[in-house]
């Protein structure tokens, strides 16, 4: 229980100084593109290829529990979008973020540190916490959300294509569920959780990262710790966010 | 001119600097010897910030470290280059991007001006046609000698070498200490070599402190060295055969 907080009060303290003002906004700016592309735009792929196959799998599973002939077969349709807009797309793409992501951020910083590419920054004069894992924050918290609301429209487009090339209800009956009673607090619900998930991705990722401490086994230690606190806190957030926008 | 006064620094319950004093003049190589785990790295690590000392006074021409606030601090440590045990190059840029890091991180030059700069040290270590190549394709006395560039790119008045020979073949270890040595007098640089290379010690040791399991223990110069009389001395110094047969 100490241990945790001493954890989490080194956490604040390095956050602390992650958000001091930069040394040369020019360069950061250019590091925060540089990371959009690192960690957003090349996460593109994974993020679509699971969207797809995630929401063919709803769909498909929930044309299954709705068999019945009193439901309309639109609700299918209607399913399948709330289940991806508020959990699936931010939740489930959060957590293989924090995968690819989290653990990518972490073996990088860890490296940079144990081959004192870290000391070198700090030797210049620089301020290497906010050089490093500033710019990381930024671009996640702006660009996750994007991946998400793209993951929204590729997992309907897989429901879409999982109901109609699979026979389960027509495509009418599919878009006529999909905009079905949309309200676009949810969408607005699901951006909130993201950012929250992005902070969550990079700044546990990279605290992990900037304190390993000796040689390419604490790099892997760390990377592992990265995703595992990154999942753990990605579903506290969750819990309290739905409780808080929702309940 | 760098001084060092009454250092104490501790990791737990091991106490690793013991009351370490002594002057590191501008000008001169300024070596710091000793076996591994003696204190070396702790020191310079004290000396540059990157440890805190538990007591004592690091004092650079008159300013006490300790006592700038973070402001003049961060621009001390603009003054000071530092060549890494492993380089410490940046693997994500390219060599040319390494050396004008500092020099876009805290001047206003131009690409020109940059470009000018990092050529000028690159020619200043003996190295050419090397600007777009990547840390992972530079040997090990290339990586030295461009992190060595990296380091003296913003004109610094303090260079700290840590172990700069490790890991290089006997030929390759002289130029690098040789050039060490240039830049230090052509400049005027305060440098400080941490080391336990002997071929180092006789090349280039203008003023040596030997440090022995965290005190120190000597100070002379690359002549006085061989005629020391100190114990803990003679058994580092003449530990390899070829020293023994020398001092014959």
């Amino acid at each position: 229980m100490i241990q945790g907080l001493k954890m989490f009060g080194k956490y604040l303290s390095l956050l602390g100084n992650v958000f001091s003002r930069p040394e040369n906004k020019k360069v950061y700016f250019r590091r925060i593109l540089d990371e959009m592309v690192k960690l957003g735009v090349n996460s593109l792929t994974i993020v679509s290829i699971i969207s797809l196959f995630m929401g063919a799998v709803v769909t498909i599973q929930t044309g299954l529990q709705l068999s019945n002939p009193f439901i309309p077969k639109y609700l299918i349709g209607f399913a399948t979008r709330e289940s991806l807009v508020l959990e699936f797309s931010p939740t489930m793409i959060a957590l293989i973020l924090a995968g690819k992501v989290g653990s990518s951020i972490a073996s990088e910083i860890g490296t940079m540190r144990v081959s004192e590419q870290i000391d070198a920054l700090e030797i210049m004069g620089i301020n290497s916490s906010a050089f490093i894992i500033q710019p990381k924050i930024i671009a996640s918290v702006l660009f996750f959300p994007i991946l998400v609301v793209i993951s929204m429209a590729i997992g309907m487009f897989g429901g879409f294509l999982a109901a109609t090339l699979g026979g389960i209800i027509s495509k009418a009956e599919f878009l006529q569920g999909l905009l079905y009673w949309f309200q676009p607090f949810y969408i607005f619900y699901a951006i909130v959780k993201t950012v929250f998930f992005a902070f969550a991705i990079s700044s546990v990722s990279s605290f992990f990262g900037y304190y390993t401490a000796g040689g390419a086994i604490a790099v892997g230690k760390s990377s592992t710790k990265a995703v595992v606190y990154s999942c753990i806190v990605i579903l506290i957030v969750n819990f309290v966010i739905t409780q808080l926008m929702l309940a | 001119m760098i001084k060092v006064e009454k250092i104490n620094k501790s990791f737990a319950d091991k106490h690793v600097l013991k009351d370490v004093s002594f002057s590191f003049e501008a000008g001169k190589t300024n070596l710091v010897i000793g076996a591994s785990g003696s204190g070396k790295t702790t020191l310079i690590k004290c000396m540059v910030g990157l440890h805190t000392s538990d007591s004592g006074k690091i004092i650079f021409d008159g300013a006490t470290f300790d006592d700038l606030d973070k402001k003049d601090k961060r621009e001390l440590r603009q003054q000071i280059g530092m060549l890494f045990q492993g380089g410490a190059l940046f693997d994500y840029l390219t060599v040319e991007q390494n050396i004008a890091f500092p020099l876009s991180m805290f001047t206003n030059m131009s690409e020109e001006e940059k470009r000018d700069r990092v050529n000028f040290c690159l020619n200043r270590v003996n190295l050419n046609n090397v600007n777009n190549l990547f840390p992972a394709e530079l040997s090990g006395g290339m990586t030295k000698r461009v992190a060595i560039a990296r380091a003296i790119s913003m004109n610094p008045k303090y260079l700290f070498c840590d172990e700069p020979n490790s890991g290089l073949d006997p030929q390759t270890s002289i130029i690098i200490d040789n050039l060490i040595q240039e830049i230090t007098q052509e400049y005027n640089i305060t440098t400080v070599v941490n080391t336990h290379d002997m071929n180092s010690v006789v090349e280039i040791g203008d003023n040596i402190a030997f440090i022995n399991k965290g005190k120190l223990a000597w100070q002379g110069n690359k002549d006085s060295i061989i005629s020391s009389d100190s114990p803990e001395l003679n058994d580092f110094v003449f530990a390899s055969q070829l020293f023994k047969k020398l001092k014959q």
